[in-house]
């Protein structure tokens, strides 16, 4: 086993009241693709949030390439290893700011020097050529933004992407050609994946190992082969998967 | 599977469309959509953009009013539904064609109470006391499963569930007993396994019940695994049309091409195959 690039142990995350996360632990090994599927409510998008700093948790530990994180607090240092693409490239670029524009805040923040060559290689990277430099959101289609938002993750050289529902806004034939860029930027770059979905096909295809998240527990870990031939122990699990097949009826 | 009626259809729409005239020039939605629909339950797939929403809402009546929709034929049991009065549309709207929307947080009114809304419609296409239109809502909500139906009467879609919510709306629709429901993606907001759940009921009272459903969503699993019969739309127009049961045998590339490019359990696809639009499907 290569070391743990990401290791979440016993973290909680409260909102008032409510357990959002209840003493979660994942391990991610360095250049895996890690899943989480559940259904709404189930804390998997609050993980990542978790991780990417964005909802504080207040107890448990966090560590990432060695390095240990608490609450919200995130060095630079930590943004330049972890970036994430959120579910909805409708609501997660700036409506004023041009591809450009939103291509070059991140490297300006970390300070990148060569910033012309590196935005014109993330936007060939994603597919889209330069001739979308600079357009605004509002004038591309939602595959073409969240293609833009994966060349903002990429472009800070990352060495782990989080993937909040990267694909479940968009259409089926497009999400085909986003989930082939991902794996492609993937082979490439070796990165990590954690990636979050509500679609077990989607993440039985991208993912080698899956978490399944219910009222804020991972209720089991499953290699995506034992998935496949059926091979884990809990009911929860089972009920994904014959949802996930779709209706049949009684 | 139920067996096509050899009857009447219910529903004839003959080269229906709906163009929008915009600054830039008319859009056209919907470019000369034909099928017939007895009681059963029909399909209609695409992806965004490909006229199957607006083909449900121009039936429903529900187009904007700056559109301009013509058809050879749009004949709802027995009546041109283009060339009655509005009243009698309305008469039609909500009584003998029910319309599912997908997200219940939306369709529903914030104010009102769960009871109140359905008892309006209720009122709105019967004479009925108050008593008994309670009671009937009551019996409704009990048809689509929902446990606790006092309660719900009384509460307000806020405080529901998404799955509720969509229930609600389901028996809403219902009440009125309509012959034909539209079903505009209902269970596209909702849950994987709430999903399986609302599909269920939705399907059980279809049945009972007697009703030519349509069903739209860009689902085509989903719909092949509910619907009878399946049609493909892709810019505004039915490119296949073909029973759920031969889905695997689908002739057109575009139909195809959404079949293959889904991720699936158990296969091993890297990377998937992607659609290539051809120019003249869209023709």
């Amino acid at each position: 086993m290569t070391a743990n690039v990401l290791s979440v142990r016993d973290m909680v995350v409260s909102f008032d009241e409510f357990l959002a996360l209840d003493h979660v632990s994942i391990d991610v090994a360095a250049g895996e693709s890690f899943g989480i599927v559940g259904e709404s409510g189930s804390g998997k998008s609050t993980l990542l949030r978790a991780v990417a700093g964005l909802n504080a948790f207040s107890a448990g530990t966090l560590t990432i390439n060695g390095q240990s994180y608490s609450g919200r607090n995130r060095s630079k240092d930590f943004y330049r290893t972890v970036q994430m693409v959120f579910q909805d490239p409708y609501g997660s670029l700036h409506p004023r700011q041009t591809v450009d524009r939103l291509l070059l805040e991140p490297l300006a923040i970390h300070g990148f020097d060569n910033v012309d060559a590196r935005i014109m290689r993330a936007l060939d990277e994603v597919g889209l050529g330069s001739g979308f430099r600079f357009r605004y959101s509002h004038q591309l289609s939602g595959g073409q933004r969240q293609r833009v938002a994966i060349a903002r993750a990429l472009i800070l050289e990352p060495k782990v992407l989080l993937l909040d529902e990267p694909t479940s806004a968009l259409d089926a034939s497009i999400q085909a050609e986003i989930l082939n860029l991902l794996e492609q930027a993937r082979r490439d770059r070796n990165l990590t994946f954690v990636m979050v979905s509500h679609d077990l096909g989607v993440i039985s295809h991208m993912c080698e190992r899956l978490a399944v998240m219910k009222s804020g527990k991972v209720v089991e870990t499953v290699t995506a082969d034992a998935l496949e031939s059926h091979d884990f122990a809990a009911d929860y699990t089972r009920q994904l998967l014959i949802a996930s097949e779709g209706f049949r009826r009684a | 599977m139920s067996t096509v009626s050899k009857e009447a259809p219910l529903l004839t729409v003959d080269d229906l469309r709906v163009s929008f005239p915009t600054r830039t020039g008319v859009i056209e939605a919907v470019r000369g959509v034909s099928f017939t629909l007895g009681r059963e339950r029909l399909g209609i797939v695409g992806e965004s953009g490909s006229g199957k929403s607006q083909t449900g809402r121009a039936i429903m009546g529900l187009t904007p009013q700056h559109a301009q929709i013509t058809a050879k034929t749009l004949n709802f049991a027995g009546r041109d539904l283009l060339k009655i009065s509005n009243k009698e549309r309305r008469d039609i709207r909500g009584k003998r064609i029910g319309m599912v929307l997908q997200d219940p947080k939306y369709s529903l009114n914030p104010v009102m109470t769960i009871g109140r809304q359905i008892i309006e419609t209720l009122k709105t296409h019967e004479k009925v006391s108050a008593a008994e239109a309670r009671a009937r809502t009551i019996a409704m909500l009990e048809a689509v499963q929902i446990r606790d139906p006092e309660r719900v009467f009384a509460l307000y879609p806020h405080e529901v569930s998404g799955g509720m919510g969509q229930r609600v709306m389901i028996a809403m629709m219902l009440i009125c007993g309509p012959e034909l429901l539209i079903a505009d993606e209902p269970t596209s907001a909702l849950d994987v396994t709430v999903q399986l759940e609302v599909l269920g009921i939705l399907d059980k009272l279809v049945a009972e019940r007697g009703m030519g459903l349509i069903f739209v969503s860009h689902d085509l699993r989903l719909v092949s695994s509910f619907c009878d019969r399946v049609l493909v739309m892709y810019a505004g127009r039915v490119v296949e049309e073909l029973p759920s049961a031969d889905l695997s045998k689908a002739q057109h590339p575009y139909t195809q091409g959404l079949l293959n490019c889904l991720p699936t359990i158990g296969t091993d696809r890297h990377p998937l195959p992607v659609l290539d639009r051809k120019k003249e499907w869209a023709l």
